[in-house]
């Protein structure tokens, strides 16, 4: 009190000053370097190419064509029913409307397999949102939740920041590809407890992210049994379970619960959000559907602090209830994030880059370890900070997930840069081998031109894969072209330094 | 951290420990009282006073003891306080125990306890049988309506204004599906279905803060690089609360005062809301005596106070705040170095002759202070437009902005509804009109309500902003106190089926005051809510 009265300035909280928000990560900095220097096809072409930013465009054609034969939906109209609900209307409960189409479509990604009873549809602002409001509502400050590991790195901020709420991890690792084990949970309670946490749950993302893999129905079934040997909760953060290549390879825990007769039920919840599966993250939409009748209610009081416009709601459950559009926008969706998985997996093979195999999402898991100089953490940022600020590629590095293991980095199959109608042409191709050929002549087996090859291996990878789906702009491959100039001239500069080439040995010029 | 989280249920723990042997206590008060009584007035006064006193006791304890067993509950560790039954309790008291039994019985089927919640829940829970909700829940359930429903519950309990809807329906109707997807151009959904800044678009920023200062009649011009828009006000009043106070730190908070601030300034952040009564003799203007009063009480009690939250045009009376005040109010901030956060969410529905003067000309002649003054806005009111969940925090301090825009991940708006809202704003012709047409009604249908409820013998206090009377009904209640507001209330919404908020949902200290709602009437309804109120009025009289 003395010392704050001797300052002039007043005080903040420590939510307001702390670091515990997370955002200082690599994951972060990563988005920060492309919101300053953001790529554009025609403005800035020597911008940051953003390949951390989880959105999906690959099917936005479906929603505009929709929004193009159905202007009911984005308007009230002339004559205007509804509207009159609609500005007023501020019930947390949301539209009914909305609600119900949610849970119908809910239902479609599954199969048909699990149930859901919109009553017990929570919206949020977004799946962020969601989880928050979950952590609060289940965690009280000082307690624990076990995360298998690796995991989105918002959760640092999502989980932690306002709750007072702390992350245990569950460390898992390549040698079984990264599934949860029993004895991986055990182990990650023990910690917890010889840290003097209170464990009140477990949560995990299925489809994982950043794996880009279902979690299979046995692993499910040992979660849920742990949970309920615990005591704890389980939250499943399902936002991606429409992004599955097929219908079939997911299992969500409702399916597990529906098997089991609803029994050790009111200790699940499930999040879900429209802003990866339909890509509207700009619409804010996100839910929890809980089993427990008090959690339902509480989420519910709670979600006054973060509501979804009518407007928008009104919008989406017009949308969602087309069951035409729903169930074609989940079968393109499907089968064109599938088909990009294959070529980037195909693609990155050729440049000796193994991924994991993952069957959803909007990821692939890559192991760049080896262009590692040595398997540790701090090799791993150094060669991410090469591709961010030489190759201007942001890729998020495994470390910011809590990836126990070093050299793992995610990366967006479905890039946003996008439209135009030109095809590589055989002279560019040309070029592009040349450049390959310049890079090994100079450094053979350097691990600078181990990075600048992955680079431009990864890069032609996303550009076919782009190209097929949607066309893409005669000046991206300029701005390609101009990448390779620089990584050569940064390639070079590095050589220069170690005294291993005259300067002037690269002939690439502008 | 979950000691001083549940730090105010401390007090009333220990409460409940000096009424444990309740009756005991009492009759040692008693005794002696009867003595000193009977000494002088004799037998029927020397029984009188301490069967009040007791009588007094008991309610007391009865209103309180649900409250004291709730927090008790929660106080224990992890304790799941509302369906806690007496053995889970147990169990919660050794938690390693418990664990280690659960290892024991590796079957999922063996038989245990619910799981439990955390802490918050409890507090929530409870706040659903506030007369507040009760009134709203009666009128989701039967509704008035002129035509269909003639006898349902008339709504005066819910803080929105219908009387300019038709303006922004129209507008809407004229507008709306051009601007959400096209904007004039052919139909593109990458623009606004893509990640988008979670503290509002910029395009939007200068609409909003263009919007704000034509509210102010341009005495204010506002900065749109210091607006932090979040999805309606009350998120905006958590990410203050939640960025100015520590867990276990207060916030003064001069009452009768909005009911929604124990849920928005208390309930997630574990911060504390320190109650200044206005009073009745005062018209309920703020006083600064009271401010310091209470600063210094807190501060003897151990509480750290961390700022101010203010309304101006205040909820519920509808007073504004003079310039001299919020001068008195910022000298006192600066005083004691605390934040004034001003809640102006009714600054565009002002309808008196008096002038309005937002705490943000002020900053503009003087900006010694800016850092510590907050300004929260928003669309709800001003524009009536509630559904579309628009707040906004206007600050001058740049930690605050930096920690607010992160903070707007978990509450942003859709975009769809922001770009439709940047084109109703920056209809310039429309905004004016809007702005004006709608204050013209405000006060007529004031005026209206007012003079049909001094018909009835019932006084309210002058208001030059909002949407409510804060009358005077304290000759209609049966006792003076809580019980007989609430009795009264009870009649008014079961018998007129007229659903208001009682004073005390504001807190206010003094009984008898209500607050209606009138921006929700239609002209032709005011006649039918003052008939229906004076039915109740009679009754209460004749008793």
């Amino acid at each position: 009190m003395a010392i704050e009265i001797e300052q002039p300035r007043v005080g903040l909280s420590k939510v307001a000053v702390s670091k515990t928000h997370g955002e200082d990560s690599p994951y972060f900095a990563g988005w920060k370097a492309y919101d300053e220097n953001p790529y554009h096809e025609t403005s800035n072409q020597s911008g940051v190419i953003q390949m951390g930013l989880a959105e999906n465009q690959v099917s936005f054609d479906l929603l505009e064509k929709y929004l193009e034969e159905h202007s009911e939906a984005s308007s009230w109209g002339k004559g205007a029913p509804g509207f009159r609900e609609n500005a007023l209307f501020q019930d947390y409960h949301g539209l009914k409307s909305f609600r119900q189409a949610m849970a119908n479509f809910m239902e479609q990604i599954r199969g048909g397999r699990a149930k859901f009873d919109p009553d017990r549809i929570v919206l949020t602002a977004g799946a962020t949102a969601a989880n928050e409001l979950l952590t609060f509502i289940l965690a009280d400050p000082g307690d624990a939740l076990l995360i298998p590991t690796p995991y989105y790195p918002g959760f640092d901020r999502d989980l932690r920041w306002r709750t007072g709420v702390n992350i245990v991890p569950i460390h898992c690792d390549s040698s079984n590809n990264f599934q949860i084990t029993p004895e991986a949970m055990e182990a990650a309670y023990q910690s917890a407890e010889s840290m003097n946490l209170k464990v009140r749950g477990i949560l995990i993302t299925n489809p994982s992210n950043p794996l880009g893999a279902t979690i299979q129905r046995s692993a499910l079934e040992q979660i849920l049994d742990f949970a309920v040997n615990k005591n704890m909760h389980l939250v499943s953060d399902e936002i991606y379970s429409g992004s599955t290549f097929s219908s079939s390879e997911f299992i969500s825990i409702a399916e597990i619960l529906e098997t089991r007769g609803y029994k050790d039920a009111e200790r699940v919840h499930i999040v879900y959000s429209l802003s990866k599966d339909l890509g509207l993250p700009g619409f804010r939409v996100g839910t929890i559907y809980s089993y427990n009748d008090q959690v339902v209610t509480t989420a519910r009081r709670m979600s006054s602090f973060t509501l979804i416009s009518s407007q928008t709601q009104h919008l989406l459950a017009c949308m969602l209830s087309n069951k035409e559009f729903s169930e074609n926008y989940i079968k393109t969706n499907r089968e064109r994030l599938s088909k990009r998985y294959d070529m980037i997996i195909k693609g990155l093979k050729k440049a000796g880059i193994e991924c994991l195999k993952g069957n959803a999402g909007l990821f692939c898991w890559m192991n760049l370890s080896p262009l590692l100089e040595k398997p540790t953490r701090e090799s791993e940022l150094a060669l991410w900070k090469v591709i961010l600020n030489e190759v201007k590629l942001n890729i998020s590095p495994g470390s910011s997930c809590h990836c126990s293991e070093p050299g793992w980095f995610r990366s967006l199959k479905v890039t946003n840069f996008c439209t135009a109608d030109h095809e590589l042409s055989s002279k560019e191709r040309d070029h592009l081998e040349r450049s390959r050929k310049k890079i090994k002549e100079v450094d053979g087996s350097g691990s600078s031109s181990r990075i600048l090859l992955f680079s431009l291996q990864f890069l032609q990878t996303c550009f076919e894969v782009q190209f097929r789906w949607k066309k893409m702009s005669r000046t991206l491959i300029l701005r390609w072209m101009k990448v390779i100039v620089e990584m050569s001239r940064y390639l070079r500069y590095r050589l220069t330094k170690s005294g291993r080439v005259n300067s002037g040995s690269l002939g690439e010029k502008h | 951290m979950t000691q001083t989280r549940y730090s105010r249920s401390r007090s009333s723990d220990t409460e409940k420990e000096n009424t444990g042997g309740g009756g005991g206590a009492a009759m040692r008060v008693i005794v002696p009282l009867q003595g000193v009584v009977q000494g002088r007035g004799g037998l029927v006064l020397g029984s009188i006073i301490p069967c009040a006193l007791f009588y007094f006791l008991q309610f007391y304890l009865k209103r309180h003891r649900n409250d004291l067993d709730d927090q008790n509950n929660s106080n224990s560790p992890g304790q799941n306080s509302t369906t806690g039954s007496a053995s889970s309790a147990k169990l919660a008291e050794l938690p390693a125990l418990t664990r280690k039994l659960s290892r024991g019985l590796p079957s999922p089927r063996s038989p245990r306890g619910p799981v439990s919640v955390s802490g918050r829940v409890s507090g929530i829970v409870k706040g659903a049988d506030s007369p507040y909700y009760v009134g709203l829940r009666r009128v989701k359930e039967d509704p008035y309506d002129e035509l269909s429903n003639p006898n349902g519950v008339i709504q005066l309990g819910l803080a929105e204004n219908k009387l300019s809807l038709d303006l922004v329906k129209h507008w809407l109707a004229e507008n709306a599906e051009q601007v959400t997807l096209r904007n004039g151009k052919e139909l593109s959904i990458s623009r606004i279905a893509t990640y988008q800044p979670f503290d509002g678009l910029m395009e939007f920023k200068v609409a909003v803060a263009g919007f704000m200062s034509q509210v102010t009649v341009k005495a204010v011009s506002f900065d749109p690089s210091q607006v932090i828009l979040t999805a309606g006000a009350t998120p905006a009043i958590e990410i203050l609360s939640f960025c100015l106070a520590d867990v276990g730190n207060a916030f003064l908070v001069p009452t009768p005062c909005y009911p929604g601030y124990d849920r928005d300034v208390k309930w997630r952040t574990g911060v504390e809301i320190i109650h200044v009564p206005c009073r009745s003799a005062d018209d309920f203007n703020l006083s600064i005596a009271a401010l310091d009063r209470a600063f210094n009480q807190a501060k003897k009690r151990g509480l750290k106070v961390r700022g101010i939250i203010i309304s101006n045009p205040s909820n519920p009376v509808g007073n504004l705040l003079s310039r001299d005040t919020l001068y008195s109010l910022l000298d006192f901030a600066r005083e004691k170095n605390i934040h004034i956060v001003s809640n102006e969410i009714l600054a565009g529905s002002t309808h008196g002759n008096e002038e309005f003067v937002s705490i943000a000309e002020i900053m503009d002649l003087d900006d010694i202070d800016r850092k510590r003054v907050h300004l929260v806005y928003g669309l709800s009111k001003d524009l009536s437009l509630p559904g579309f969940r628009v707040g906004v925090i206007y600050s001058h301090n740049e930690e605050v902005l930096a920690a607010a825009k992160k903070l707007t991940r978990f509450s942003s708006i859709s975009s769809p509804t922001q770009c439709l809202l940047i084109s109703m704003l920056s209809d310039a012709k429309f905004v004016q009109t809007f702005i004006t047409i709608n204050r013209e009604r405000l006060q007529r249908t004031y005026a209206l309500f007012v003079a049909g409820l001094k018909k009835l013998g019932i006084e309210c206090i002058k208001s030059s902003g909002g949407f409510y009377c804060w009358a005077d009904m304290s000759g209609l209640i049966r006792s003076y106190s809580e019980k007989g507001e609430l009795e009264l209330w009870d009649k008014l919404l079961n018998i007129a089926k007229v659903n208001v908020t009682p004073g005390s949902c504001c807190h206010c200290i003094e009984p008898g005051w209500f607050r209606f709602c009138f921006a929700t009437l239609t002209e032709k309804d005011i006649p039918i809510v003052i008939d229906r109120i004076q039915k109740v009025s009679e009754t209460c009289k004749l008793n």
